[in-house]
């Protein structure tokens, strides 16, 4: 039996979970129900459109690139140590990050607000060694670091299974060559490690556009994004039509910026995670 | 050597940065007071009420059941849709890749909700069967992700040899790639059953019957200020797992360093 | 191969039995029942599974929202929820609720009258109320010198930063209505823009749009004044005496949870009889215990401690419930202030 039939039980679970219901998702947006009259309608995409949608839009763009940056810049590091750690460390220092996931998310994120609100342990802390008092709780700050405390190890993960895979003997030579490590790290291991920082890419921005926990529990529900529209939509106001079609918009939003991104890498096989 | 110490510093404000709030947690756990607000006296009843709450250590064992169950199928069935894409044709590949991507893509919410619609359609009845197709469903792809990287980068040239040297393609399937992907394996299962366990919107809408996983009974708590039993219980479920993840990568270092001195002696 | 086809095989024979097997009869009835969480004193079913040989599948929900999205569905069949006044009439009007049969629940007599023929069941035909409450101002007397009887003080800005409102579209746009002199179900657009244009100006003075964490923020001192539930709000003060709870005069809201039977239930019977059983007086005064709202039970109350009985956060006057008003489902005009609602989220 040829080895690609093993996808074929995949595929067919694939297309009746994930395929089946994400054309009802289309036909949801491309409908409209009023009172008993229903119909085939562009009105969903259109009213998106809307600048105040607009500027949700971009407002959740906005936090979630900067959020995504934030990932990389620490991520990156972290994850090049620890693939540079010897092998009885390396397990277990990934496997720690994977850990804090297993408390649940609404307890990690109240115990984050313990930490950073006016009266909270952090604000102590910096009292007395005389920093003031800050101001994170409710803000933009806090949101973002929401973000990158839930996604981080989104970021870490890609990239680290991509830098231990590196062929040491490629190091080697450009070491013999005469470059220095820094060269070496620019010429070498971080064009090799590019797939890994693409896919850790993706799977922190993806989920930090949708997000409307983190948002709404961090940073004091001042502003909606687009997260909280949708499950405005679909929970509140009931308009499941308009809900679809949002999260229609988002996801080609999301494959077309991923289609981009997947220009530099040179694996041209779609997009790839990890 | 100062950059060493730059390393560990490093190092350690990073997992200082994911751990500070499950301290908070463990230390809020022996709170006297129900309230986050403020440290009002040590004590331990928390933990002697949470083994008589019914419904918390019911949510406890539908929680760790569900996570089992999605996994172990999200991790079979994801390992060997990876090995399928792997050797697939690149248009084809290129189709199931994009399948793939889906689940990740859509907003939990929305997953949630098209599948409760999906499942009733289909005329099934919400409730432990549905949540654990739910969990496997958006548990797949992460499989998949894991193990394919795995494949690329294994030499095609062993599956050949063992194929020469007479093995079965089964056999030479369980011998020789099933135990080299076995890393990517490992952590596709991990991933999937952390995502089970912190699961909420899927599995709110996709249960019923009286199933409901720990996520939901903590959220649907929060009205009300989520009991102090919860953050003795994630207590216990941390170290738990902090302990048994400790004790099994030892044994796994051990046998990678095994494996990397026989290589080294090659 | 074969051993695909065969794993291809047991895979399609698991998805095609599964329809049959959901349908298949048990011989003990079960009662499905959906709550809120921690919304009821679990040894009293206990009690009743013991009393009556009914085995109770307990569940809970979040939301009044994603209660109703559940249920609508159809994909469930729960046998008694508890919803709130609004979704109530919702439902009704859905025709997702079976009328109950009161005479199997004689012990509906025990409830005050105050708490029947409201807006969302005016004849009394499918619910029975559990716990209820009104809305008002929790404020924190050491951080407040104002008298705070009014909606107004949440508009002044000698408290800037220093506010909390709930992060609810009804909620929030029910203050800003009731501020100004207007009922909290208002459809008029021209009212309904004034109350946007009074949120959109309070926004700087708003330290959170919060949800359930009200609690913690307002026990730790984090902020001087909030919206919030009268039953909280009893919590709360135990926590810090320094808070104290206030409905402001303009009126507010009084939100009625109560017992109602879905459509989908196939034990109407039992239903019945786990509500009836759960307004014996004994047990609803267990249960009001537990949970600490205030209850519709006339008897129960009687049985209170002396201080919850007097206590005017959970029992205020009749003087104050008559400023109350319920809500009302507002169907269509749901759009209009989730888009209000929008527009405050997204103002500077």
């Amino acid at each position: 039996m040829k080895r690609k039939n093993y996808a074929y039980p995949y595929l067919f679970w694939m297309t009746i979970f994930a395929v089946l219901p994400l054309f009802l998702v289309l036909l949801y947006s491309l409908t409209f129900k009023n009172g008993l009259k229903s119909g085939i309608t562009f009105s969903n995409f259109v009213r998106f459109f809307e600048p105040i949608y607009l500027e949700v839009l971009l407002r959740s763009i906005n936090l979630a690139l900067i959020s995504t940056i934030i990932c990389l810049l620490l991520g990156y590091p972290i994850a090049y140590i620890i693939s540079k750690a010897n092998i009885k460390h390396r397990n277990t220092l990934i496997l720690l990050f994977l850990i804090p996931m297993w408390m649940n998310f609404l307890l990690r994120t109240y115990a984050w607000m313990t930490l950073l609100e006016k009266n909270g342990i952090l604000n102590k802390f910096l009292t007395s060694i005389g920093l003031g008092p800050l101001n994170i709780m409710y803000t933009n700050s806090a949101v973002v670091l929401g973000m990158v405390y839930n996604f981080l190890p989104f970021m870490v993960l890609p990239i680290y299974t991509v830098l231990i895979k590196i062929d040491r003997s490629l190091i080697e030579a450009a070491n013999d060559l005469g470059a220095n490590k820094i060269i070496t790290f620019i010429k070498v291991t971080l064009p090799l490690s590019l797939p890994g920082v693409i896919s850790g890419i993706t799977m922190v921005f993806m989920p930090s556009v949708t997000t409307f926990a983190i948002s709404r529990l961090l940073g004091g529900g001042q502003f909606t994004l687009i997260g909280n529209l949708i499950e405005q939509q679909f929970i509140n106001v009931g308009d499941w039509n308009f809900g679809s079609a949002i999260s229609i918009v988002m996801m080609v939003i999301i494959l077309i910026s991923m289609g981009i991104m997947n220009r530099f890498d040179k694996d041209k096989e779609g997009v790839n995670l990890w | 050597m100062v950059n060493k110490v730059l390393k560990r510093v490093y190092t350690a404000l990073i997992y200082f940065f994911l751990y500070a709030p499950i301290i908070i947690l463990i230390v809020f756990s022996f709170n006297e007071s129900k309230s986050r607000g403020s440290f009002t006296g040590f004590t331990f009843k928390w933990y002697s009420m949470l083994f008589k709450d019914r419904q918390i250590m019911r949510a406890m064992y539908y929680t760790l059941l569900v996570a089992v169950i999605a996994s172990a199928v999200s991790t079979f069935l994801g390992t060997l849709a990876a090995i399928g894409i792997h050797n697939m044709h690149r248009r084809q590949k290129k189709i199931l890749l994009n399948i793939t991507y889906l689940p990740v893509l859509n907003p939990d919410i929305v997953t949630a909700i098209s599948l409760m619609v999906l499942f009733i359609a289909l005329n099934l009845k919400l409730g432990l069967f549905t949540m654990i197709i739910s969990h496997i469903t958006f548990c797949l792809p992460y499989v998949v992700l894991s193990v394919l990287p795995k494949l690329k980068q294994l030499n095609p040239n062993i599956y050949e040899a063992a194929l020469d040297l007479g093995a079965t393609p089964s056999y030479a399937l369980r011998k020789v790639i099933i135990p080299e992907i076995m890393p990517g394996i490992i952590s596709g299962a991990l991933l999937a059953f952390t995502l089970s366990v912190d699961d909420f919107v899927i599995s709110f809408f996709t249960t019923g019957s009286g199933v409901s996983n720990l996520s939901i009974t903590i959220y649907s708590m929060a009205r009300r200020g989520i009991k102090p039993e919860i953050n003795a219980l994630s207590t216990l479920l941390f170290l738990t797992v902090l302990i048994l993840l400790l004790l099994i990568n030892k044994i796994t270092n051990k046998e990678e360093r095994e494996m990397s001195l026989i290589e080294k002696n090659k | 191969m074969k051993k695909i086809n065969k794993f291809l095989a047991v895979f399609l024979m698991v998805l095609i039995m599964l329809p049959f097997t959901s349908c298949s009869k048990e011989e003990k009835v079960t009662l499905n029942v959906y709550n809120w969480g921690d919304y009821i004193d679990e040894s009293v079913i206990s009690e009743f599974e013991n009393k009556y040989g009914i085995k109770v599948n307990y569940e809970t929900f979040a939301t009044n929202e994603d209660m109703y999205v559940k249920i609508k569905s159809g994909g469930t069949a729960y046998d008694v929820a508890i919803p709130s006044d609004y979704m109530i009439s919702k439902m009704i009007k859905e025709n997702m609720l079976q009328k109950i049969d009161f005479s199997n629940v004689p012990n509906y007599k025990y409830i005050d009258e105050k708490f029947k023929g409201l807006e969302f069941d005016p004849n009394n035909e499918y619910s029975v109320p559990y716990m209820w409450g009104v809305v008002g101002i929790v404020y924190n007397k050491k951080m407040v010198s104002d008298p705070v009887d009014s909606w107004n003080i949440l508009w002044n800005e000698k408290y800037k930063k220093q506010i909390l409102m709930l992060d609810s579209q009804r909620e929030s746009i029910g203050v800003a209505l009731q501020k100004l002199g207007y009922s909290l179900n208002t459809t008029d657009k021209d009212k309904l823009e004034q109350a946007k244009q009074e949120l959109i100006k309070q926004k700087p003075l708003v330290l959170a749009y919060v949800g359930d964490e009200i609690k913690d923020k307002m026990i730790s001192g984090e902020a001087a004044l909030a919206v919030a539930w009268a039953g909280d709000a009893v919590f709360m003060k135990q926590q810090n005496p320094d808070l104290e709870f206030a409905v402001p005069k303009e009126g507010s809201n009084l939100f009625v949870d109560c017992m109602v039977i879905p459509k989908t239930s196939k034990h109407k019977k039992e239903a019945e009889m786990f509500i009836n059983f759960m307004f014996e007086t004994e047990i609803a005064k267990k249960n009001t215990e537990y949970i600490g709202y205030s209850t519709p039970h006339k008897e129960a109350y009687k049985l209170l401690d002396e201080e919850t009985k007097y206590d005017k956060t959970a029992y205020p006057d009749e003087e104050v419930l008559k400023r109350c008003e319920v809500y009302k489902d507002l169907s269509d005009m749901l759009k209009e202030y989730d888009k209000i609602w929008t527009e405050v989220k997204a103002a500077h």
